[in-house]
Order: structure tokens, then C-alpha cells, then sequence
């Protein structure tokens, strides 16, 4: 999945890593890894989330996006030794322990879910918006996802989704 | 019916959502190893030498592989078995695999490639289809009709040139498509290992995995029951993931070397050179027609570049003329089709395979014409619709025809009869139709197996296993077969184990391709579900005393019809039958009714059934900037039956969205580097960003109408619904603009730049001038069913029978089945 890397980072072995830690997915965590790893590659790879996904390794499809401090960030874009201290939240960490929560649910019911590959960066975008704007309309949820690529859906399920999703929070 | 056409979350909705489906990157195993593909810098080379030492004392390298270590070529089609695991002796394209680096970790394999020394005599590149006609050295491959023609093919039906000539007018347009590449958000990955009994296993984002074990038992010289491949489920595929690639055979050598699993996975960058895309096509389109607008004839020339490599290509080329005639009456066709090679990624089937190009053509062509005569486009469709159960000139069996309520509900619907030619300047509608098949009739190989198997399990806790080689790409085919069988057998389909895409484990399905699945596979199913609903059935009326016919299975329970108290939970029903029969198992198989098209060619466009769509697009273009914002589409697609209509829109709005993003963006353009740095062709963006794609914000309002007229031939009379609503999507955008400011774009795609450059022309037309003289062969000559035919060409010398030339041994109940 790895982009062809710069001269400096031949050297791997001998590098020195970096130890890091942070709350994922309500934990607390503690990784040592090669300090040019990014998040994608150390939740991937050093903690088995595989639930994130990755498209371009270059920050232009969303679908490696995880929640950092309830924000949405680009997690191939951002080296994980940033990430000291920081709340990280992946697909995997949005279910209530066995409770789904509403937007899972909701893109579940909806087809907002094709082939589902898109599906995590979506999901924790979506959230992020939800709790900010609990009551966002169509144009702010389209608005929101834009820098989220899906080729199955034309993204209108998801849409249908998302607003069903927001109705059930609001109910809950 | 409980199951089929109630809108339900699909069975592996839940996985998806939790992010639990395990995509083929999200394998691991211990002691993995990580593969690196050396590409080729150059698009037509011969590899005087490649020299490995270097790097194979790299760190953590566990070895390296050449061409030296793949003697035997293939290809999907055995025609055009053109492709090397590893490139031998020349490169044909940059991106050409030359070698493999195994190493411990990605990095160290990625570092290692630079030691890799290759020493390339630099050829002729040959960049287009002009090139590869003007040059017919160097040829690119050593095979092909001649020079770089890979294949050129003619074929007429009814004498096309009296028609011409005696038609009350005949309309002339060149058109141009652009090909455009799939984009799957997953990148191709592929994991092999030699599992515990000491098999190869490769696990792998493929849609084919029945042609991608025979690729492998091929390549790798090894009997194909020592194979296993394993298709993951594919993070989008849209035909890009149909061909055998050359990383799966590398990692699967690899793996049997290094005795260590192996994975690749492809980089964005070389997933565009993957490709297998679009084919861009210039054609040439003449239609004759009377004076009301009626098709007389129809004389179509496509050219097409195709790439380095056969790939689909020969399909393709066929594509681009067979489905011409199954939308409207056609009574004389004649169809010229010529594939070039070209130093650049091959192109092969992406979803519509080789019908959108010629297909964008005919529909303004007929907006043209509706124009010219003073027609109303959709009245002038109306006219001239196919009629259901009928043969077409080129023999094609056609069955139900959807396509009048298609135009009906879309003309109602979008208000087209108050709007077209009555909008406000900058603000236009256009109309198209098209067709498309229902699964191709023949498979990739000459044979007359099955095309689709399944396996039932019923075991007596109630649970009912279904195995089925069928590849859920995304679009829901592991669905569509709990729904099948959940209905039959009154189960919930959520309850149904579902093992599908395992040549170990599951009957040979030849893949998801072609929208063959849910008819084929869906056929497949209700036999083996209905043999056990049988064998249920017969346990379960000696248990009631009742006779077999009133037994009715509903609600996880099998009952007396007349009596509903009276019955049995299922998982007794299974227990009763399993006490009397032994352990019950039962299978179901699908083969394509055999199609009347008998001459050479007549293989491509064959299909138990065809689907039928019609779109109104309405924009607003401004002419002051050229710029081209969709507002709605209206789009009705005539399924036969939805038999989960949550999926079937998800998969009507997917065609709609990937349509526009063909229509009015997306390119697989290359560009020639400068010539200090080599003047090689390459791709000119491989990245998402650039490669630009429809986005949320692109994304207007889709209104899906469904046409449900059962079709004979599908199960539950169902049609396929992930490709032919794609079709008319971009016809009709092209229709709309000119309806919108008056100016034709005869190419995809519609840019803002080409609106602008045909407005301050003259002719308000931007689209290429003119076709190239292309040396045809004499053109096979099929009288039409209406004069006199039989299916068969007059001109043709005898052929060898198909079974006899596939090489493929049947048993004789299979062959006189």
C-alpha cells in the first residue's frame, strides 16, 4: 500500500523508533514504530485496526479518514508520532459495545454501504458532523463528505443515511 | 412472495458497516513476506538485460523473480494469451512488470528495486491508433490481424449499401469517446500462501476467480486442484478486477519459493496503469431513415485503442457493435470494428463493456435526426421500439421489452413534453435509451459446462449453507442468493451461511462479469433450492398426511396450506427429511438458452435477456463560461423484476453518478514526457485528485423509476440493473447541452472548454472531423431473419466445432445434456 519512499528511510532497521501513546477507540494504547509511519500505517499494521481503509496514500479519497479529538482527519497524511496524547476513533470503535450505532445502522439499512470499502471514512466523517450538527441538512451533509470518494453508491443512499441516522439520535 | 422485492438490509450489510469485511489488504499472515513489482520506465523496449544481484543481497530480500521464471504466457482470452507474469524479452507499455523483489517488508522491497540493473534498446512507441495503422513496425506483439492491428472484424447484415442509397435521408456523424478507467477506492491486492495439506492458495480482489485459478494452473504448469483462489471481497470493481494479473501469478510463484505467504498490494499510481478500462473509440455512424425518422440501415466503423495488451479486447471490439441492434427496429446492419495496439495500459471491460461508445453515438445521432426531420426525440423512439420475442437483423434473441413504459415514465416525469425546446436559454433536457445484456450467453473458454453452480447444505439445526462461486464485488451478489434461496425455503436470509468465491469450496461461477449473476447464478440457486424444498416437502406430507402440493414453507416453518397451525418448525422439517433421505444436499446449475446467432462473431451480444433504460437530463449550461451543472436526472430501467430494490436503486443511482463522471470529467489521457527526460508515453494524472471523479457536491437528484414485467428467463423475472443504466446517461447530458445553448459535443467528455471553443465556431460542434481509411476485411455476410437467414454467414468456410477446438473433456451426460 506503500508509496515509493525517500532515500532516508532505506535504512529502516537501523532507525530508531519512536514510542508512542494515545487513547484508541476509548483505550489507552502504547506503540513503538519507525517514526515515519503514519497513522493509517500504525493503526493498520502495529494494531491490527484494519477496519480503516486506504485509496491513495495521498490524502485525496477519505477513505483512510479516523476521528482525531472528535475531528475528522486524514490518517494517511498524518505521521502517527503527532498523534502522542491524542483520542483516536476508527469504524471499529463506533458501536456501543454490542449496540451499532444509529449511523452504522442506518447505512446498513440504507445501501449506503455498496461494497463497503469507502464505508469506515464515511462513517466517522458522518459522526463528526452529527455531533456537531445534530440537525444538518442535506446540503451541509453533502458538504461535509465531499472529501469522500465512493465509485459504488453516487452517494445519494448515503445522503438517505445519514439524515436517518440524525432523526435517530435525535429520537434517542 | 416474502423475501424478493421487499426492501431489506443486505446479509453482509452488518460486516460492512462494523468494517469487518476483510478485504484482500486486511489479510495477514505470520511470517508474511511483501512483493515489489520493478516497472518498466519505458513504452516499448526490448530487455537486453536484467540484472538482479544487486539486489537480491539486498536487506531482508528472500528473492527475486524475473521473466526467466515464467516461461508460459496468458491472457483472459484464449485468442489473446499475450501476457507475461513477468516481461522476458520486451516491454509494451511503462508500468510492464520486469521483476519481483520478495522481502521482509515493503520498504526493503521497494529499496531493493533500485538495484535492480535493466539495460532497454529503446523501440518505436507507438502512442494511438493512428500510429499503430500508419506503423505497422515495430509491431508491438508478434500476433494480430497484421502489423498493429490486433483485430479488425466486419460484419453485414442485409445489403447496407442499397438501403443507403435508396433511404429517404441518411445521416453522418463521427463521434469520439474518451476511455476513462474504473477507479475501484480499493486498490488491487493479493495474498498466496501454501496452505497446512501443502496447496497453493492465493487469496485475491478479484471479480473472476474461476479464470484467475485457470491462469495459474496454466502460468505456473501445476494441475488446478492443487490451486485454491480465493476472491475476498472486492472494494469496487466495475470490471476492473476481471482480468488474471500478472501480480497474482508473481506472488503465487513466490509463495511455493519462499514457503512463506506473500502479499502485494498495488499502489494507486499503478492501479491506473492496471487499467483495463474504457476503450476510447473514434467511430464513424451512418443511419439511413425514412421520412417519419425510421432506421432503413444502420453502417457503423469503430476504431479502437487498445492497449498494450488482448486483454477482453477481442470482446470488446465485438461489443462495440452487437448491442446496436436491440434497442430499435434496425432492418439492415453492417458493423465494422478494428482493436489497435498501442504502447499504453490495455484496455479492456468496464462496466457496459465496449456498448456506452457506440451507444453515446446513436442516441445524438437520433436527437439529431428528431431535430432535423422536426421529430420529437422521444416520439421518434417511441416509433421504432424492438419488439419483444423477436430475433434482430445480427440474431439476437430478444424477450421482454420494457423500453415504451421506460421513455413514459421518464417523459412524464422530468415534465419532458413542456421542456424540450421550451426552456429558457442555458437551460436544456435530453433524452436516450439503451440496452444491455443480462449475462454474455457464451463463457471466456468454448465449452458446455454450466456457467453458474450451486451447492445447498440443509443441516438439521435448520441452518442452510449455500456455496456458490459467485464474487460479491459490492454489488450484492451474496444477497441476491440468500434472498433466492430464503424465499423458496420460507427462511430468513439473514439465517443463510453464505460461501461464495472459493474454487476449494464453492461450484464454479464464472464470475461477476457481464451482469451475469443474478440471473445466472440467481437460476442456479432456485434449481438446488427447489430440489430440497422437494425432498422437505415430500418428509413433511407424510408427517401431516397431507399431500406434497399443500405444504407451504413460510416464516422459518413448513405447514399445511389449508391448516397453517398444522406443521413443523423448519429445522424439524429438515430433521424429517433428513431421517428419511439421508443427509441433504442438493445442487442447481445454469446454462444460457442456445442463441440462433450461428456465424463467426455471433458470440458476443448473445444474452437470456436484455434490460432497458431511458434517461431525461436536464442542465443548465452557462455560456459565458461553458459551464455544465446537472440538475436532475429521471432514469427508468426495466429490471424484470428488483428483487431487493434497495440494492437495485443502489446500483441504478452508482450507474447514474459513474455515467456523469464519464460524461463530463473523467479521463485516462497520457501525455509524452519531455524528450530530455525519454519522450515516454505515460499516464497523464495516475492519481485521485487529478483523475477527476464526481464528488458529493457534483451529485444532482436522481429520480429511479422501476419497470417490473417479469422476464421468463430470470429468476422471479428478474433483469440485470449494474450496467445498463449507465448507458443513456451520457447521450442524454450530450442531448441536453445542445437543447441548453445549441452546440454539439460529439465526444466525452463534455468539458466547459469544448462548449466554449463550439460556441465561438462556427458550426457550434466540438467532436472529431473525420474516420480514418481502415483496410477492411470483406465483411461477413448474414442475411437478417426477415430475408431469408438461418443464422449463418453465406460467405463463411466451415468451422471447427467449439467443444472440439476448447480442449475441454466432457463426459457424454454432460455433453448431451
Amino acid at each position: 500500500m506503500r508509496p515509493p519512499r525517500p532515500a532516508l528511510c532505506k535504512n529502516a532497521e537501523h532507525m530508531e523508533r519512536v514510542h508512542v501513546a494515545m487513547r484508541v477507540n476509548g483505550e489507552p494504547v502504547e506503540v513503538s514504530f519507525a517514526p515515519y509511519k503514519s497513522l493509517l500505517e500504525v493503526l493498520r499494521e502495529d494494531l491490527n485496526l484494519t477496519g480503516t481503509k486506504h485509496g491513495c496514500e495521498l490524502g485525496e479519497c477519505g477513505a483512510c479518514a479516523v476521528l482525531k479529538d472528535g475531528r475528522p482527519i486524514l490518517s494517511c497524511l498524518l505521521l502517527a508520532v503527532e498523534c502522542e496524547g491524542a483520542d483516536i476513533v476508527t469504524v471499529e470503535g463506533l458501536a456501543d459495545d454490542a449496540r451499532l450505532h444509529p449511523l452504522q445502522e442506518a447505512f446498513a439499512d440504507c445501501g449506503a454501504a455498496q461494497c463497503g470499502y469507502c464505508t469506515p471514512g464515511f462513517l466517522v466523517t458522518a459522526k463528526a458532523l452529527l455531533d456537531e450538527k445534530p440537525e444538518a441538512t442535506r446540503a451541509e451533509i453533502a458538504s461535509s463528505l465531499a472529501g469522500n470518494l465512493c465509485r459504488c453508491t453516487g452517494y445519494i443512499q448515503i445522503f438517505e443515511a445519514v439524515e436517518r441516522a440524525a432523526k435517530e439520535i435525535a429520537r434517542r | 412472495m416474502r423475501v424478493i422485492g421487499k426492501p431489506r438490509r443486505r446479509v453482509d450489510g452488518r460486516a460492512k458497516v462494523l468494517g469487518q469485511t476483510q478485504f484482500a489488504d486486511d489479510l495477514s499472515f505470520p511470517r508474511m513476506l511483501h512483493c515489489k513489482l520493478l516497472r518498466s520506465r519505458h513504452p516499448h523496449a526490448r530487455l537486453r538485460r536484467v540484472d538482479v544481484q544487486r539486489a537480491l543481497a539486498a536487506p531482508g530480500v528472500h528473492a527475486v523473480l524475473t521473466g526467466a521464471d515464467f516461461p508460459i504466457r496468458y491472457g483472459i482470452l484464449p485468442v489473446s494469451e499475450d501476457e507475461e507474469p513477468l516481461c522476458s524479452d520486451k516491454v509494451r507499455m511503462v508500468g510492464d512488470p520486469i521483476a519481483a523483489v520478495i522481502a521482509r517488508t515493503e520498504d526493503e522491497a521497494q529499496a531493493a528495486l533500485d538495484r535492480i540493473e535493466v539495460d532497454y534498446e529503446l523501440l518505436q512507441t507507438i502512442a494511438d491508433p493512428f500510429d499503430a495503422l500508419a506503423n505497422p513496425e515495430p509491431r508491438i506483439h508478434d500476433y494480430g490481424d497484421h502489423g498493429n492491428v490486433h483485430k479488425a472484424v466486419a460484419l453485414e447484415f442485409g445489403d447496407v449499401d442499397a438501403a443507403l442509397a435508396g433511404a429517404d435521408h441518411v445521416f453522418e456523424d463521427c463521434f469520439f469517446y474518451q476511455g476513462n478507467t474504473h477507479l475501484p477506492i480499493e486498490q488491487h491486492a493479493a495474498v498466496a500462501l501454501v496452505d497446512p495439506q501443502g496447496k497453493l492458495c492465493l487469496y485475491s480482489s478479484t471479480q473472476t476467480p474461476h479464470y484467475v485459478h485457470r491462469a495459474l494452473a496454466k502460468t505456473l504448469d501445476m494441475p488446478p486442484q492443487k490451486i485454491r483462489v480465493v476472491a475476498t471481497p472486492n472494494g469496487g470493481g466495475f470490471g476492473g478486477k476481471s482480468d488474471p494479473f500478472n501480480h497474482e501469478i508473481v506472488v503465487a510463484k513466490a509463495a511455493m519459493i519462499t514457503g512463506r505467504p506473500v502479499k502485494i498490494c498495488l499502489t494507486r499510481e499503478e492501479v491506473f496503469y492496471c487499467h483495463r478500462g474504457r476503450h476510447p473509440v473514434l467511430m464513424r455512424l451512418k443511419t439511413a431513415v425514412r421520412n417519419d425518422g425510421s432506421i432503413v440501415a444502420m453502417d457503423l466503423e469503430t476504431l479502437l485503442d487498445g492497449g498494450a495488451y488482448g486483454s477482453y479486447g477481442v470482446a470488446s471490439t465485438f461489443y462495440t457493435g452487437a448491442l446496436q441492434t436491440v434497442t430499435y427496429k434496425v432492418p439492415r446492419y453492417r458493423f465494422r470494428g478494428c482493436r489497435t495496439f498501442t504502447n499504453k495500459p490495455a484496455c479492456g471491460p468496464k462496466r457496459g463493456h465496449g456498448t456506452p461508445q457506440p451507444r453515446f453515438g446513436q442516441e445524438i445521432q437520433l436527437d439529431k435526426i428528431a431535430v432535423a426531420l422536426g421529430r420529437d426525440p422521444a416520439d421518434l423512439r417511441l416509433q421504432q421500439i424492438i419488439e419483444p420475442h423477436s430475433v434482430t437483423a445480427n440474431w439476437m434473441r430478444v424477450e421482454t421489452v420494457g423500453l415504451r413504459q421506460c421513455i413514459g415514465r421518464v417523459v412524464d416525469g422530468s415534465g419532458w413534453r413542456d421542456k424540450w425546446q421550451k426552456l429558457p436559454p442555458g437551460r436544456g433536457v435530453g433524452l436516450a435509451c439503451s440496452a444491455y445484456l443480462t449475462g454474455a450467453g457464451l463463457p471466456i473458454y468454448w465449452n458446455d459446462l454450466p456457467q453458474s453452480g450451486v451447492q445447498l447444505m440443509l443441516d438439521r439445526s435448520g441452518l442452510v449453507t449455500l456455496f456458490c462461486g459467485a464474487t460479491e464485488i459490492g454489488q450484492g451478489s451474496d444477497d441476491v442468493l440468500a434472498a433466492i434461496v430464503a424465499e423458496v425455503l420460507g427462511v430468513d436470509p439473514h439465517d443463510i451461511r453464505l460461501v461464495t468465491g472459493d474454487t476449494d469450496l464453492t461450484p464454479v461461477d464464472l464470475g461477476s462479469y457481464s451482469s451475469r449473476v443474478t440471473l445466472m447464478a440467481g437460476n442456479a440457486a432456485i434449481q438446488a433450492a427447489e430440489r430440497a424444498k422437494q425432498m422437505l416437502m415430500r418428509a413433511v406430507s407424510a408427517k401431516l398426511g397431507i399431500p406434497p402440493e399443500r405444504v407451504t414453507f413460510a416464516g422459518g416453518r413448513v405447514f399445511d396450506a389449508e391448516q397453517p397451525e398444522q406443521g413443523v418448525e423448519f429445522c424439524d422439517a429438515v430433521a424429517l427429511a433428513e431421517s428419511e433421505t439421508g443427509t441433504i444436499g442438493t445442487t442447481g446449475s445454469y446454462r444460457p438458452p442456445v442463441s440462433p446467432a450461428k456465424y463467426k462473431g455471433g458470440g458476443v451480444g448473445p444474452s437470456p435477456a436484455y434490460s432497458y433504460s431511458a434517461a431525461v437530463v436536464e442542465v443548465d449550461v452557462d455560456p459565458a463560461t461553458g459551464w455544465i451543472d446537472v440538475r436532475t436526472v429521471w432514469i427508468a430501467h426495466d429490471i424484470g423484476r428488483a428483487l431487493n430494490p434497495i440494492l437495485a436503486r443502489g446500483q441504478v443511482e452508482g450507474s447514474v453518478y459513474m455515467a456523469l463522471g464519464e460524461a463530463l470529467m473523467e479521463e485516462q489521457r497520457m501525455r509524452r514526457l519531455p524528450e530530455r527526460l525519454s519522450n515516454a508515453v505515460v499516464h497523464k494524472f495516475p492519481s485521485m485528485l487529478e483523475y477527476k471523479s464526481p464528488t458529493t457536491l457534483e451529485m444532482p437528484e436522481v429520480v429511479t423509476y422501476f419497470i417490473e414485467d417479469p422476464e421468463a428467463n430470470g429468476p422471479f423475472g428478474a433483469k440485470e440493473v449494474g450496467q445498463g443504466p449507465l448507458l443513456p446517461v451520457m447521450p442524454a447530458v450530450a442531448n441536453a447541452v445542445f437543447d441548453a445553448v445549441g452546440v454539439r459535443v460529439d465526444e466525452v467528455p463534455i468539458t466547459p472548454e469544448k462548449i466554449l471553443r463550439a460556441l465561438k465556431a462556427n458550426d457550434l460542434r466540438s467532436g472529431p472531423e473525420r474516420f480514418p481509411a481502415i483496410d477492411w476485411p470483406e465483411p461477413l455476410k448474414v442475411p437478417p431473419p426477415w430475408e431469408g437467414g438461418d443464422g449463418r454467414a453465406t460467405n463463411e468456410k466451415p468451422r471447427k466445432s467449439r467443444v472440439a477446438a476448447s480442449g475441454v473433456r466432457l463426459g457424454p451426460e454432460v455433453a448431451h445434456k
